[in-house]
């Protein structure tokens, strides 16, 4: 199976989703610059975090521009697995390609540390070896994590069950507390309606080895490996 | 030409820079603030043929680019051309 990495000027955990799936997982991985327009026969496309342009006039705003963003929403629209990491959830936002938007993080604190994430759904191809209301220990690292929509766009989210994964406490209980950035409704990831492209602000590509201080996202990666090879069948 | 636009976050949305701001202010002891809304301000040079013209395009430019619909609405202004 090979994943692509794209790489935008500013991007910083490129190296880490490499990593990840190549070293960890053992699949192909190829790094894709942010001016190729294709993809080289990837089966799944990693965004990954970092600070693409600087961060220049929004997150994510710049990037939604470069060439190879048609190629990877002619590859989300054929129904190919796409993950975009904090950053690369920005881009995917300003790109329209996930509804909703970023606002700096209540408290204007960048913040940095792990934090709990319940799994809410299942059937997506980033979450399908995970159980449902799985607890994930998981870093983030970021100052514009608030996510935000409109009330009527996150009661159809929900209603769609298009809200993927929420800060919890390690219970699993959704409090103010466990809330690092004042996402509505305590929302960390989302996907689209038709499931196959996942966002979410954590990063699962940096907890992928014990000695890191946490294991747990490697199961989304394993995830999308599980999926598409039982589409495959 | 001369233009000029004003990128704000909407009523509805939360802007926690504002908010800090107004909380400053009050440190500082300016009790007649009730509110502040942090925005974003850019000043353009552009060729156009007239003032509607300018407006037009870099109304577009807000659309696509200088703001995000989701959470910010934006003014432009046009500089009257010099007599």
């Amino acid at each position: 199976m090979k994943f692509a990495v794209v790489v935008f000027p500013g991007s910083n955990c490129d190296h880490d989703a490499y990593h990840a799936v190549k070293h960890v997982l053992g699949h192909e991985a190829e790094f894709v610059w942010h001016k190729d327009t294709d993809l080289r026969g990837a089966d799944v496309v990693i965004l990954p975090g970092g600070f693409s342009h600087g961060d220049y006039l929004r997150t994510g705003a710049i990037a939604r521009f470069s060439p190879v963003m048609d190629a990877v929403t002619a590859f989300a629209s054929a129904g190919g697995p796409v993950l975009g990491i904090c950053n690369g959830f920005q881009i995917l936002l300003e790109a329209g390609l996930l509804k909703g938007a970023m606002l700096r993080n209540r408290g204007l604190k960048f913040r940095c540390e792990h934090v709990y994430l319940r799994v809410e759904q299942i059937d997506t191809p980033f979450t399908a070896a995970c159980t449902h209301g799985q607890i994930l220990r998981l870093p983030i690292a970021h100052g514009e994590g608030n996510y935000y929509a409109p009330p009527e766009v996150v009661a159809a989210l929900e209603a769609r069950r298009q809200v993927i994964f929420r800060y919890t406490d390690a219970a699993g209980i959704v409090t103010d507390e466990a809330n690092p950035n004042g996402s509505i409704d305590a929302i960390a990831g989302i996907c689209n309606e038709a499931r196959n492209i996942v966002g979410l602000m954590p990063h699962p590509e940096r907890a992928c080895e014990l000695p890191l201080g946490s294991g747990d996202g490697i199961i989304l990666f394993e995830s999308v490996v599980r999926a598409l090879a039982n589409a495959a069948v | 030409m001369k233009a000029r636009v004003f990128v704000t976050l909407k009523p509805s949305v939360f802007d926690p820079q504002g908010k800090t701001i107004a909380d400053a202010l009050h440190s500082l002891g300016y009790r007649d603030v009730q509110d502040v809304r942090q925005g974003k301000y850019f000043e353009m040079d552009l060729a156009a043929a007239s003032a509607d013209e300018a407006r037009r395009r870099v109304s577009e430019m807000a659309d696509r680019l200088l703001a995000n619909p989701v959470i910010e609405s934006y003014r432009v202004e046009v500089e009257a051309a010099e007599p």
